[in-house]
C-alpha cells in the first residue's frame, strides 16, 4: 500500500515521544531529525522537507505544547496537523459550472492522463453527467485508439479528428460538438510533454485560451521523485492549474510527491489513482490521508 | 563552490545535490562519508578539489567491481530475444520501437512481440512503431495470454531467419503479486523455447521515479533476472539518480538512455555524462 513505508517510518520517529511525561527541546531535536529522514526517504522535496521540519520544531517547542500534560501527544498532533495542511487541508472537488464544464488532463508522458481521462468520464457519468471524451492526443502512437477503447469500456463518446489535425482546433470542435449533443462535460485528453518543451506548452496555453477549462487538471505519477515540485511549479506557472490527480497509487511507494506539489503549486489533490482499471478512482481526503500515515 | 575552506556547508550543499537528483537518503549518507574519509586521506585542502572527487566516486559506483562489458549479450549466429519489463508508462513499447530501429540500422531483421495484451490500444501502439521502423509485429487480440504472444513470436521469428526478437510486455506494478507470476510465466516460456533466453531482460526505468525505483530494481530482477536497465526520460530535468543506488546494491547495469519519444532518441549509456549531469543546474541544461 501507497504511503505505507513512509508512515512506518514516522510512526517510529515519533514513538519515542509518545508516551513521555516530560519532553525537552532536544527530544523535539532527535525525533524532527527522524522526521527530516523519514520524508526525505519518501521522495518529500527537501526544499519541502526543510520548511516543513522548521514549521513543526517551530510550533513543537513553543510553551503550550512541551508545558502541557502530554507533551509527546501534543508534538504528534502538531505533525499530524501540519501533515494535513501540507496534503491541502479539507477535500476539494471539482468545480463545474459552465454549460458545456470543460476539464483539460495534462501532463508529463506517461502520467496516467489517458486512463484518468477514462475514468474521471465515468465517475462523472454516475454522478448524473453527460460526459464527451476528446482525443487531443496526435503525437504519441495509437493515443486516440487508447481513449477509444477506454470510452467504449466506459460507455462514453469519444470526439476524435484524427492525428492530423491541431489539438486546439480539436478541443474547440469537441466543446462545439458537446453542446451540439446536448451533453455537459467535456474531457480533454492531451499529450504528455516535458514541462520545458516551449512550442509543446504554448500548445496547452492556446488550448486553454480557445476552450477556457472549469479545470485543469495536472496528472501526477505518484512515483514521481525530487523533480516533482520543477514540473509542478512549470505546468501551474504556465497555465494555472486548478487541481492535481495522483496516479498509481496502488503501488508501494511512499508518495513524497503528493506532499510536494500541493505545497509547491498550492493546488489541492483532487482524484488518486488506485488502479489500471476504470473503476480505480477516487476522490482525495488529505485529512484520513495524515491520519493513516501518522496511524492515527 | 565559490568557498575558501571546505566546511560543513559545503558537505551538506554536495548533499543537497545528491538528494535532489534522486540518489536517495542512505546512498547519499555514504558517498558523502566515504567523501569525507578520501578527504582526510587525501589530505585535500581546497573546496574546488571535493566535486572532482565526489565524481571520481561516483563514478567508482557507476562503473561497478570489474570494468565488465555494459553492451547488449545478443549472439550471432541465432536468434536473440530481449525481453522488456517495467512498471506502467516507464516507455517500454516506446524504447523498443527505438531500439528496433538501431538494429534495423546495423542489418539485423528484427521482429517484435505484442506482449501487453492488457493495455488499451497497446497492441495498436506497436503496431505503429512497427511501422514506422519497417518490422513485423507478431499480435494476438486484446485480453490474450501474453506468454501466448510471446511463443508465437519466437516461432514467428524462427521461421523468418529474425536475428533479433523483442517482447513487449504490459506494465505492471512490482507488489502486484498475480501480474509478477504472469511475467515470470512469460520468462519461463522464453528460456524454455530457446535455451540461454532472454538474451538480455531490460528493466525500463523512468528518470522522473523517484526511491520507488529501487523497490521496482530489487522485485523485477527477483521476477526475471535482469541485465540491464533502460533510463528514459532523461530529457527531462529528472536526474535519474536512482540508478546510482540501484548500481550500487544491485549490481545491475543501465545499458540505454531515453532522451525522447522519437525514433533515434536513444543512446547508450554513457557514466562519465551521466555524473556531469548530476552536477548542472537545470538552467545550464536548458541552454
Ligand atoms: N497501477 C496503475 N496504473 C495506472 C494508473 N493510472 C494509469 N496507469 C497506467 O499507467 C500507464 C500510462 O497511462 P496513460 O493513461 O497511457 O498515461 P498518459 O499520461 O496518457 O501517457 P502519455 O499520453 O503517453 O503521456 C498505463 O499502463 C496505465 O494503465 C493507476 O492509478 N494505477
Ligand atoms: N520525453 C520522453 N518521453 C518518453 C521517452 N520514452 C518514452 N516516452 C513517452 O512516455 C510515454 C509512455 O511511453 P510508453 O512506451 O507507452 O511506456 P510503456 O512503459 O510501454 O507504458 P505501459 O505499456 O502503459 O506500461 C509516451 O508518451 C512516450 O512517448 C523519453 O525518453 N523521453
Ligand atoms: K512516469
Ligand atoms: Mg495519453
Ligand atoms: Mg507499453
Amino acid at each position: 500500500m501507497a504511503f505505507e513505508g513512509l508512515s512506518e517510518r514516522l510512526q517510529s520517529a515519533l514513538a519515542k515521544l509518545k508516551g513521555k511525561g516530560k519532553v525537552g527541546e532536544g527530544d523535539v531535536k532527535v525525533a524532527m531529525r527522524e522526521v527530516r529522514l523519514a520524508l526525505l526517504e519518501a521522495d518529500v522535496n527537501y526544499k519541502v522537507v526543510k520548511d516543513f521540519v522548521s514549521k513543526v520544531r517551530e510550533r513543537a517547542v513553543g510553551q503550550e505544547v512541551l508545558k502541557s500534560l502530554t507533551p509527546g501527544q501534543q508534538v504528534i498532533k502538531v505533525v499530524n496537523e501540519e501533515l494535513t495542511q501540507l496534503m491541502g487541508g479539507s477535500q476539494s472537488k471539482l468545480e463545474l459550472s459552465s454549460r458545456p464544464s470543460v476539464i483539460m488532463m495534462v501532463g508529463l508522458q506517461g502520467a496516467g492522463k489517458t486512463t484518468t481521462s477514462g475514468k474521471l468520464g465515468r465517475y462523472l457519468k454516475k454522478q448524473n453527467r453527460k460526459p464527451l471524451l476528446v482525443a487531443g492526443d496526435v503525437y504519441r502512437p495509437a493515443a486516440i485508439r487508447q481513449l477509444e477503447v477506454l470510452g467504449e469500456q466506459v460507455d462514453l463518446p469519444v470526439y476524435s479528428l484524427g492525428d492530423k489535425e491541431n489539438p486546439v482546433r480539436i478541443a474547440e470542435q469537441g466543446v462545439a460538438q458537446a453542446k451540439t449533443d446536448g451533453l455537459d462535460t467535456v474531457l480533454i485528453d492531451t499529450a504528455g510533454r516535458l514541462h520545458i518543451d516551449e512550442t509543446m506548452m504554448e500548445e496547452l496555453k492556446a488550448i486553454k485560451e480557445t476552450v477556457r477549462p472549469d479545470e485543469i487538471l495536472l496528472v501526477v505519477d505518484a512515483m514521481t521523485g525530487q523533480d516533482a515540485v520543477n514540473v509542478a511549479e512549470s505546468f501551474n506557472r504556465e497555465l494555472g492549474l486548478t487541481g492535481v490527480v495522483l496516479t498509481k497509487l496502488d503501488g508501494d511507494t511512499r508518495g513524497g510527491a503528493a506532499l510536494s506539489v500541493k505545497s509547491v503549486t498550492d493546488c489541492p489533490v483532487k482524484f488518486v489513482g488506485m488502479g489500471e482499471k476504470v473503476d480505480a478512482l477516487e476522490p482525495f481526503h488529505p485529512e484520513r490521508m495524515a491520519s493513516r500515515i501518522l496511524g492515527m | 563552490f565559490r568557498r575558501s575552506k571546505i566546511d560543513e556547508d559545503l558537505y551538506e550543499e554536495l548533499e543537497e545535490i545528491l538528494i535532489a537528483a534522486d540518489v536517495g537518503v542512505n546512498a547519499t549518507m555514504e558517498i558523502v562519508e566515504r567523501l569525507r574519509t578520501e578527504v582526510k586521506e587525501r589530505k585535500v585542502k581546497e573546496p574546488e578539489a571535493l566535486k572532482p572527487l565526489l565524481s571520481e566516486i561516483l563514478l567508482e559506483i557507476l562503473k561497478g567491481e570489474e570494468e565488465e562489458d555494459i553492451g547488449m549479450n545478443t549472439v550471432d549466429d541465432d536468434l536473440s530475444i530481449i525481453l522488456f519489463v517495467g512498471v506502467n508508462g516507464v516507455g517500454k513499447t516506446t524504447t523498443i520501437g527505438k531500439l528496433a530501429h538501431y538494429y534495423k540500422e546495423q542489418g539485423k531483421k528484427v521482429v517484435l512481440a505484442a506482449g501487453d495484451t492488457f493495455r488499451a490500444g497497446a497492441i495498436e501502439q506497436l503496431e505503429v512503431w512497427g511501422d514506422r521502423v519497417g518490422v513485423d509485429v507478431i499480435r494476438h487480440q486484446a485480453g490474450s495470454d501474453p506468454a501466448a504472444v510471446i511463443f508465437d513470436g519466437i516461432q514467428a521469428a524462427r521461421a523468418r531467419g529474425a536475428d533479433i526478437l523483442i517482447c513487449d510486455t504490459a506494465g505492471r506494478l512490482q507488489n502486484k503479486v498475480n501480474l509478477m507470476e504472469e511475467l515470470k510465466k512469460v520468462h519461463r516460456v522464453i528460456g524454455r523455447e530457446v535455451p540461454g533466453a532472454p538474451h538480455e531482460t531490460l528493466l525500463v526505468l523512468d528518470a522522473t521515479t523517484g526511491q520507488n525505483a529501487m523497490k521496482q530494481a530489487q522485485i523485477f530482477n527477483e521476477a526475471t533476472r535482469v541485465t540491464g536497465i533502460v533510463l528514459t526520460k532523461m530529457d527531462g530535468t529528472a536526474k535519474g539518480g536512482i540508478a546510482l543506488a540501484i548500481r550500487r546494491e544491485l549490481g545491475v547495469p543501465v545499458k540505454w538512455v531515453g532522451l525522447g519519444e522519437k525514433m533515434d532518441d536513444l543512446q547508450p549509456f554513457d557514466s562519465e555524462q551521466f555524473i556531469h549531469a548530476l552536477f548542472v543546474e537545470e538552467v545550464e541544461k536548458e541552454a
